[in-house]
């Protein structure tokens, strides 16, 4: 596997350990940790906090058939253990591929104009998450963000004005952020990419197109 | 597409809620009335061998001691997210009956069990409160099946006890802000914006409790 070099952030970290990102995000953050093992240890010692936490609250009453009716609801379990889903041998990792219906072949692109592809995921309605599918060589068109957007790669690599985004790699763009990225030559770019704000484009076409493709 | 993965959700959504449905009756069977302990209160640390009695043996009586302890714990901090009582409370017995489901997961050597059970209670928050799916990391290939190394478990326990103790020594106000991430539905941006000291202020226990997970995961 390749060396990811741009990781989740702590504020992701917290907000994915605590469960408060929008579904979009979340998917985002488990498809990045299903490929990145020093993302898993971060999030393993977020989470420890968490458990701190738990221990240390107060606690409240509860109801005096809480037990009898836990065990109920037990009773009424599947017997069956839970099966953990086995890891992906694919291109999209396993979170992804439940959103997919499968794998890169199962995903029902749409064009989103200028050559690029997209296919939107259904999630909640607090953020929006979308696959992208930049032909290797060119641009997505120049744009900046009104809140935030995170970009993983998932095959090939792109570029822009920061740094270059290889497979696993995660871009977190903000309000300050405007730029263009570029796929590299030899391989369409796929990525994965959340936004919980519509993105702000610097030329008329794109801007006219996005009433459309709900960009 | 979409339609197709909307219909998978709604399957597998649908199917979560009813597995877990606190108002259907125990569909004739008789319950095991097990009386609740009041005064015991073992040490943090015992809560392992609590849970993998629970999970090699399927022993009630621990099943118990843990709930006498974890239940109110978990359902204090889904009111603290937002929970009514009586949906905190039905949540709380929710998180509970997935702790004997899933306790074949648990890994003494990777999470402890105040951290475990706490990833039960913030998924059931998502699903119960926040009402949205949500999507889990791969698990790694190892799994749980191999028995955990001894040293590994113990290892981990000091760290989550330094975590702790680091975490109950930090000044109230910054302690506050942690608790408020955890509990209280803020923003993320609002919390990018507030979190940046107090974690900084634990990163070095923090970054030990990482290190050796990241060591075990080599």
């Amino acid at each position: 596997m390749t060396q990811i070099n741009h990781h989740l952030s702590a504020e992701l970290l917290i907000a994915y350990s605590a469960g408060i990102l929008p579904e979009a995000f979340n998917l985002v953050v488990a498809t990045h940790i299903s490929m990145c093992d020093d993302c898993r240890a971060a999030l393993a010692a977020q989470d420890a906090v968490g458990g701190a936490l738990l221990d240390e609250v107060t606690d409240v009453q509860i109801a005096d058939d809480a037990f009898s009716k836990t065990l109920a609801l037990i009773a009424e379990q599947d017997t069956k253990p839970v099966k953990i889903a086995p890891p992906s041998k694919g291109v999209l990792p396993t979170p992804l591929q439940e959103y997919v219906g499968g794998d890169v072949d199962a995903i029902r692109w749409k064009s989103a104009g200028m050559g690029v592809q997209q296919a939107i995921l259904k999630t909640s309605k607090d953020a929006k998450v979308r696959l992208l599918r930049i032909p290797a060589g060119s641009a997505v068109p120049d744009h900046g963000h009104r809140g935030t957007e995170l970009t993983l790669v998932l095959q090939g690599a792109f570029r822009d004005e920061t740094d270059r985004f290889g497979r696993g790699d995660l871009e977190v763009a903000n309000e300050d952020m405007e730029h263009m990225p570029v796929a590299e030559i030899g391989e369409d770019c796929i990525c994965l990419a959340a936004t919980d704000a519509p993105l702000r484009f610097n030329s008329m076409l794109p801007r006219l197109a996005q009433t459309f493709l709900r960009i | 597409m979409t339609a197709n993965v909307a219909a998978q959700h709604d399957t597998s959504a649908n199917r979560s809620k009813e597995a877990y449905s606190p108002y259907a009756p125990p569909s004739g069977r008789v319950v095991e009335v097990i009386q609740l302990k009041t005064s015991k209160t073992p040490h943090r640390g015992a809560w392992v061998q609590e849970l993998e009695r629970v999970r090699d043996k399927r022993d009630k009586a621990a099943f118990a001691d843990l709930f006498q302890h974890f239940a109110p714990r978990v359902k204090s901090f889904l009111m603290k997210s937002g929970a009514s009582d009586s949906l905190a409370e039905e949540s709380a017995q929710e998180a509970m009956a997935i702790v004997w489901q899933k306790a074949h997961l648990f890994d003494p050597s990777r999470a402890s069990v105040s951290t475990w059970i706490f990833t039960i209670a913030r998924n059931r928050k998502i699903d119960a409160l926040r009402k949205q799916n949500r999507p889990e990391p791969e698990d790694l290939a190892w799994g749980p099946e191999a028995e955990p190394d001894q040293e590994d478990v113990l290892a981990l326990q000091q760290e989550t006890t330094k975590l702790a103790q680091a975490l109950a020594e930090l000044p109230q106000k910054q302690k506050e802000l942690i608790e408020r991430a955890y509990f209280a539905d803020l923003s993320h941006s609002e919390i990018a914006a507030e979190t940046g000291l107090p974690l900084g202020t634990i990163k070095s226990r923090l970054r030990l409790a990482l290190d050796r997970l990241r060591h075990r995961m080599k």
